[in-house]
């Protein structure tokens, strides 16, 4: 379909603006004014509307249909919380607006400030941090900030991350100017607890483990974990990613864990929004809240007030307060379940482990327990025996009408497909989808090329990304832009992990 | 309100196929030591009449604007965001999604990111755009990683007339980052050229902002040009509503251009979420944060979109990433290309003359002194009120207008200037009336 610039004709336009008579036209400096107008689209309003809704109708979200993209938890995202956002004394509340004056939203952030801290079963929570990446990096600075009021900043240099872990924890790792060392995974699928005793010393800052892991699975030896960091003074870390498996079921803080991020848009319902906004808010234990970005949103007798005055503070790790608009669908999501909130948890782990007994035994399955909210099989066997790949099946489930799980991740499985239903799925559709797996697991030796060419009825077919990752053509470049459909194709899609 | 899908019919069949006998056993891999022995104590569950009135009574007391006329800005500002913003961002396949990786299934969003691309890059001159940051604070801070890791520097120099919690997020990044910042402060409201060439020897980069936060222009073109005398990226940090009316920064020298997009096409929110971006030229493509949206074609010889250049990404790079961004600010971003779509490039123009042309007139009707007469201003500009000007806003705001922000809350010696914003919502009569009330 045509891009929005190629709708364009010079002339047209959709806005009116106000313009108060007889005010003169401002003077700008010439070396500081505008040369060359940006090249914005001309469309009128109805143009802009047709364009809009036909991008909408190449894409697919929960609302379209399952969306098992494991390790994202997409849960049905409740349109009362769309309206209670859009209440104009929350949406067009200014940030600077006198903290008299903006009690409520400071109210409700303190309110969920508690309600995070029942949850993860910890003291102290900022809602700052812009998403789950941005968390794990507070919490890292948080952890830099702690040693090195403490005297031992120079010689706490290195986290441990395992094996399994999202990519956001190595990364965040190196960003917050610590070293990274590796743990492997043990034939359960726990942390081998070997392997980590003789990696940990006085050297390390402390432990990312998400838990349950990637995999699934909670690791059985959390305690001993624990006490192992402990012991040498580190702290732990919990990557809450995976929350919607535990909440009322099992506390990060119970678990041992010192700093936890929790993923507003995963567990607690904030919409993806096809890529974003998140929330990463923070939760620690008591001798970590010092440490906690500023403001921090305190009470202060019936009311409550924006606190500076935080000498040993890391600073600030975004504008504001945080992401105000998603502070607000989650509260509403949590008011909703109250403390009834466990049964999400269950229900999530419930809908997992029915799925997974379905398909065990026509997939492999690497570790082979009960999972919780999310399950890792492999594809390994298909592609064995017939050459069909993990993203074979996964363009495959796009003619039956899924969104395909996260695939080639966590990275020690092979072929992986990480599958996590959620707890707002029906059986039925738990259902339709095992089944069209097990058809799909029937096509791969009888017509190996249904999966190959698959999708048959989206409005692309396979895309070559080597082609995009060579030419990167990365904006429209109007008469110069290049006509890529002239060059040699290769279709291939990387074996890279694709969700999470 | 229920989120509940399951029966409890339901629920025995799926045991029965599991093969456990309680939802309990699902979870034996939890060490009794660690589970959780009472209810989650977060009250009764709510209706959704409850839900709604417990937000309502909370949002009742806040005072928005539309309850008082005002003129806050100061890095947030309240200009118009047309109704086909949420129209369409309220679709459930934008709403709904995820990050697009797989692409067949993803072709709204990723065009759709891949057309916001190309308006960030046509505002700011530029050749690349992510698909963009988490707000106009943290782009900061990723610019500074791309100039380091570019130059091999680990000084970073800005201008004091930066908003000062771009400042402040650059700063808490910089021990993890190993950057050393380096503060050039301003004369009379905008920064001198030749100090911060001085403080610019050595650096990875120089940002700065335009307009800057007291609403000055900068002498950007010249600030540019003393950063690259000095072998240091020239960063500006730009406001997209100027973009009409301001020369891109990538005509006057600068190596990227970031800012917060907020002011195009997302409410004020308390503060987010909004987006921030982060463009660059050509040459720094391969050292961008975050996601790429790339032109490809299919099988078939098909035009399609995807997510590209990954190999720079956390989840193939791991520790070696250029950054840890994952979950962006995506459909921000799209109502960021809505509303500038909805602009057109007069409108875009229009509106920034208009900005301009009210606050000029706001400047001469209240009468006061200025606090930086020499310059030119934007949309903003800071006067003396001669009292705390604290005080005259709890003043004002008993007659139902905000002043400003109070700029001695981040700057010393200002304790009597009121940081003045005007947008396209702010009539005639309000700044008569704003008029009034400092008049006292």
């Amino acid at each position: 379909m045509k891009l929005i610039f190629e709708r364009s004709r010079a002339g047209r336009r959709a806005a009116r603006l106000p313009r108060p008579k007889d005010l003169p036209a401002p003077e700008i400096p010439a070396e500081l004014g505008r040369s060359k107008p940006p090249r914005l689209p001309e469309v009128p309003e109805l143009e802009i509307v047709r364009h809009f809704t036909e991008l909408t109708t190449r894409n697919f979200g929960i609302d379209t249909g399952f969306y098992p993209l494991g390790s994202c938890t997409m849960k049905y995202n409740p349109r009362v919380n769309e309206r209670v956002v859009a209440l104009p004394g929350f949406r067009d509340l200014h940030p600077h607006q006198d903290e008299e004056a903006a009690h409520g939203a400071l109210a409700l952030m303190h309110g969920l400030q508690e309600m995070l801290a029942e949850i993860t079963g910890l003291d102290a929570v900022s809602l700052q941090p812009a998403a789950g990446s941005q968390g794990e990096l507070t919490g890292l600075m948080l952890m830099r900030a702690y040693f090195a009021d403490r005297g031992e900043g120079d010689r706490r240099r290195k986290i441990v991350v395992a094996d399994t872990a999202h990519g956001t924890n190595p990364a965040s790792v190196t960003m917050a100017g610590y070293e990274l060392v590796k743990v492997d995974t043990d034939p359960r699928g726990n942390i081998d607890l070997d392997d980590l005793r003789s990696k940990v010393d006085e050297k390390m800052a402390g432990l990312m483990l998400t838990n349950p892991s990637t995999l699934g699975l909670f690791d059985e030896h959390i305690e001993e974990i624990a006490r192992i960091f402990h012991e040498i003074g580190g702290l732990l870390y919990y990557d809450g990613a995976n929350l919607n498996a535990v909440c009322g079921i099992s506390r990060p803080g119970d678990m041992g864990f010192d700093i936890v991020h929790i993923n507003l848009h995963k567990t607690f319902s904030q919409p993806h929004g096809g890529g974003g906004p998140g929330g990463g808010p923070i939760a620690v234990r008591r001798q970590l809240e010092p440490y906690l970005p500023v403001p921090a949103v305190v009470p202060d007798g019936e009311r409550f007030r924006l606190d500076y005055d935080r000498p040993k503070s890391i600073g600030k790790v975004r504008a504001f307060t945080g992401p105000f608009g998603v502070f607000v669908r989650s509260y509403a999501f949590i008011l909703a379940w109250g403390r009834e909130l466990r049964t999400m948890s269950e229900d999530a782990v419930l809908n997992a482990n029915y799925l997974l007994a379905r398909l065990k035994d026509t997939y492999e399955l690497p570790f082979d327990r009960l999972c919780m909210h999310e399950f890792v099989l492999s594809a390994r066997r298909l592609k064995r025996e017939h050459g069909i790949t993990a993203l074979d099946v996964a363009k495959r489930l796009m003619d039956y009408g899924f969104h395909p799980p996260t695939i080639y991740f966590p990275l020690i499985v092979p072929e992986a497909l990480m599958i996590e239903p959620t707890e707002t799925e029906t059986k039925e559709t738990l259902d339709s989808f095992a089944e069209a797996m097990l058809a799909i697991a029937q096509e791969a030796p009888a017509r190996p090329e249904l999966l190959k060419e698959a999708p048959h009825n989206r409005p692309v077919q396979r895309l070559d990304e080597v082609k995009a990752a060579k030419r990167a053509v990365v904006r429209y470049r109007f008469d110069d832009h290049p006509d890529l459909a002239a060059e040699p194709s290769t279709p291939a899609a990387a074996e890279a992990p694709k969700g999470v | 309100m229920t989120y509940v899908s399951l029966t409890d019919a339901d629920r025995e069949q799926m045991l029965e196929t599991i093969g456990v006998s309680s939802v309990d056993e699902l979870f034996r891999d939890i060490p009794a030591g660690v589970r959780f022995d009472r209810a989650l104590d977060l009250g009764d569950p709510l209706s959704e009449q409850e839900i709604v009135k417990r937000l309502e009574e909370l949002a009742a007391q806040n005072t928005p604007a539309g309850e008082e006329i005002s003129f806050l800005g100061a890095g947030v500002y309240d200009h118009y965001v047309p109704a086909i913003v949420d129209a369409i961002l309220q679709r459930g396949e934008f709403l709904t999604a995820y990050t697009p990786y797989q692409p067949e299934l993803s072709q709204g969003v990723l065009q759709a990111l891949f057309e916001y691309q190309t308006v960030i890059c046509e505002l700011t001159g530029m050749d690349v755009s992510n698909a963009s940051g988490y707000d106009g604070t943290t782009v900061a801070a990723d610019a500074c990683y791309i100039a380091k890791h570019v130059t091999g520097q680990a000084k970073v120099v800005l201008a004091e007339t930066l908003n000062p919690q771009v400042r402040q997020v650059v700063k808490t990044y910089a021990p993890g980052f190993g950057l050393e910042v380096v503060d050039v402060p301003h004369r009379d409201g905008v920064t001198d050229p030749d100090e911060l060439r001085a403080a610019a020897e050595g650096a990875a980069c120089v940002i700065f902002q335009q307009p800057n936060f007291f609403g000055c222009l900068e002498p950007a073109p010249d600030l540019a040009a003393a950063a690259n005398d000095a072998g240091a990226l020239a960063v500006a940090h730009v406001d997209p509503i100027s973009l009409g009316v301001l020369e891109a920064p990538g005509a006057y020298g600068c190596a990227l251009a970031i800012g917060e997009g907020q002011g195009a096409g997302n409410p004020v929110s308390f503060g987010g979420p909004h987006y921030g971006f982060i463009a660059a030229r050509e040459e720094f493509t391969r050292r961008m944060p975050g996601r790429i949206v790339g032109e490809t074609t299919d099988v078939a010889g098909e035009r399609g979109y995807v997510l590209t250049l990954q190999t720079r990404e956390q989840h193939i790079r791991r520790e070696k990433a250029t950054s840890n961004i994952t979950t962006n600010q995506t459909l921000l971003a799209l109502g960021g290309l809505i509303t500038l779509c909805w602009l057109g490039p007069q409108g875009l123009r229009e509106l920034g003359e208009t900005c301009m042309a009210v606050a000029e007139h706001a400047k001469e009707r209240i009468g006061l002194p200025l606090a930086f007469p020499e310059q030119t201003t934007f949309k903003e500009f800071a006067i003396r009120v001669g009292r705390p000007a604290q005080e005259v806003i709890r003043e004002a705001r008993k007659r139902g207008i905000h002043p400003g922000y109070p700029l001695g809350r981040d700057f010393e010696g200002m304790d009597d200037v009121l940081l003045v914003a005007l947008t396209e919502r702010r009539t005639i009569d309000d700044i008569a009336g704003l008029a009034e009330v400092l008049a006292g």
